[in-house]
């Protein structure tokens, strides 16, 4: 149990899709303007990340290994799909906002680099585990990012105007428009990644 | 007598800093206070490959020197724009104040902006240089003295602050420190301040300081030359006024006199590349020749040399892109990367209303591209060596 609770783990912070294995930083800058749409792309492609390889998992065995690309591509494209219409009924304003970056969850790098290295030689329930911990661990940074962005940038979290309530604005404070640019998201990034490594001897490169 | 003093009190408290003693964590920020004080009396221990008495100490002196007549002139004219603005002026509303009350104001206006990015940037070398363990370079001293330069004077001092460790940080510490960085700081700081809060940065209610009172943040209306120009005004401020320097714009880039000032001390000690400050101008001129030839609408139309004397160009050209750490290294380079600069300058401001100002873009695009251009001559170089010594190899074997 101790191995596959480290299965789920691992991703969140030591093997972090995003700042350690440097995989879907496109999305990540695209989508964190805001709080709202970064919690619901990290939940979709938790979700799709998660099935797919619970999914390739079980046919593995079965999948000829010369045409393993396009199956997978079929199963993930079908799971996007789902979770693009559930987030069009449910929460069709986010579903706006996020506009093609759910669509391309299909090409998210995390996606197929889940599959191609771990649920094609993993058993079912390790993939999800490990499916599970990757999309959280990519959801962690989003959230970070959608969190900082969102104050700094436009003084709001979640919608709530929490700069305007604690009367920042009267004493001459005024939103960053460099934080709202994707630029500026990416610095975040490197900026996450550097605390990150300073702090872990194991990530440090010579 | 008072040299003595200073001196002992250095060696009296040196062993609380250095190796073993209580303060030793503080050793760099001892060590940075002291040569700034007294030259060390060290001498290198192995071989050395000094081919000048002037080092990094005095070369930035020597920057900040040459900056001196463009910061006096841009305080004057501080006070001179909002005497002729504001009201409240103990003068009548349009008349020049006097030359030193100008000069007053606008130190005035000046000194806390200086304040703030020198303590800030200072503040955050001195920690880097103490969690790193080595000593504190000078670099800052010349950084920390334009970024109030080039900024306008309305800008709020707590965005100042933001922007000056934004650029220390980012642009400065991250890629290790004084002379490491490829994009030049100051312009770091000054792009923070124009992407974060543009409406500070441009448009036409920024420039003048403000009412009477020098501590008062009101800022007032006047356009400027570039402000005109992108939004399809014909400039209202003559070339002589341009040269001279007496129109709205940011501190003290105005003034293309003081700037060549300026340029003649840096050029004249050997600092700045006149390389690149000449290639500059004549990148500039061509774009904007070219631009005169096209004439599609009345910026086209703009005499060419009117680039020079507008906005940042001048000063841009003298200070920011001949800075020794993010220009290109080798002759040929200098030639290509000042010649990019000038022309790009000149492209954005007239093609890209978006951006009135384009200097700073163009600098930090060219910095970006300079060891991509250096890489290119050193490399060319090394063949056309190879092609002649297999030339020669051919010629001593036919003989």
């Amino acid at each position: 149990m101790s191995n596959n609770l480290k299965l789920f783990t691992t991703p969140l912070a030591k093997n972090n899709p995003i700042t350690v294995q440097i995989l879907g930083i496109c999305s990540c800058l695209a989508v964190t303007a805001q709080l709202k749409p970064a919690v619901v792309m990290a939940l979709s492609v938790t979700v799709v990340v998660a099935l797919s390889n619970f999914i390739i998992s079980l046919l593995r065995n079965t999948i000829p290994p010369r045409i393993r690309i396009i199956v997978q591509l079929v199963v993930v494209s079908a799971l996007v799909i789902l979770v693009n219409q559930v987030l069009m009924a449910f929460v069709y304003d986010v579903s706006k906002q996020l506009s093609v970056y759910v669509g391309l969850i299909i090409t998210n790098c995390i996606v197929m680099g889940r599959l191609e290295a771990f649920a094609m030689s993993h058993k079912p329930f390790e993939s999800l585990l490990d499916g599970i911990g990757n999309g959280l661990g990519y959801g962690i940074i989003l959230v970070i990012l959608g969190f900082v962005r969102e104050l700094l940038g436009s003084g709001t979290l979640w919608g709530y105007p929490v700069m305007e309530k604690l009367g920042m604005y009267k004493i001459g404070y005024e939103n960053n428009g460099l934080v709202i640019m994707a630029p500026m998201a990416l610095i975040l990034v490197g900026i996450i990644i550097w605390i990150q490594r300073s702090k872990d001897k194991d990530l440090q490169e010579n | 007598m008072q040299m003595n003093n200073l001196r002992n009190f250095f060696d009296k408290i040196k062993p609380t800093f250095s190796e073993g003693g209580k303060l030793s964590w503080l050793g760099s920020t001892f060590e940075g206070f002291e040569s700034f004080a007294f030259s060390p009396n060290t001498v290198t221990k192995s071989g050395s490959h000094v081919r000048d008495g002037v080092d990094l100490k005095r070369t930035m002196i020597t920057v900040v020197i040459a900056l001196m007549p463009a910061l006096l002139f841009g305080m004057w004219n501080i006070g001179y724009q909002t005497s002729l603005h504001a009201e409240n002026w103990p003068y009548e509303l349009g008349t020049a104040a006097s030359w030193w009350y100008c000069l007053l104001f606008g130190f005035v206006r000046m000194l806390p902006m200086i304040a703030v990015s020198y303590i800030v940037g200072l503040g955050i070398e001195f920690t880097f240089a103490q969690i790193r363990h080595h000593d504190i370079y000078e670099g800052f001293l010349v950084t920390g003295i334009i970024i109030p330069m080039i900024v306008p004077v309305t800008t709020p001092l707590w965005q100042l602050a933001l922007a000056v460790a934004f650029a220390v940080i980012i642009g400065k510490e991250v890629f290790g420190g004084t002379g490491m960085n490829f994009l030049n700081p100051a312009l770091v700081a000054r792009a923070f301040l124009f992407f974060s809060y543009p409406t500070h940065m441009s448009g036409d209610q920024v420039w003048i300081a403000a009412k009477m009172n020098p501590f008062s943040t009101d800022a007032l209306t006047g356009a400027t030359t570039m402000g005109e120009l992108s939004t399809g005004i014909n400039p209202s401020a003559s070339a002589l006024d341009m040269i001279i320097g007496t129109v709205p714009g940011c501190t003290c880039e105005t003034s293309v006199i003081a700037i060549a000032l300026g340029a003649i001390m840096l050029l004249v000690s050997g600092i700045a590349s006149w390389r690149i400050m000449l290639s500059v101008f004549i990148g500039g001129g061509l774009m904007g020749g070219l631009f005169n030839i096209i004439g599609a609408n009345a910026y086209m139309q703009l005499p060419f040399y009117y680039h020079f004397i507008m906005g940042g160009f001048a000063f841009g050209a003298v200070f920011m892109a001949t800075d020794p750490v993010t220009s290109a290294q080798t002759n040929c380079g200098k030639w290509v990367y000042g010649l990019l600069i000038g022309a790009f300058a000149v492209l954005l401001r007239v093609l890209n209303p978006a951006y009135p100002e384009g200097m700073m873009l163009s600098i930090l695009l060219m910095n970006c591209f300079a060891p991509l251009i250096d890489h290119c001559v050193v490399s060319r170089n090394i063949k056309m060596r190879q092609r002649r010594a297999k030339l020669n190899q051919g010629k001593e074997v036919q003989a």
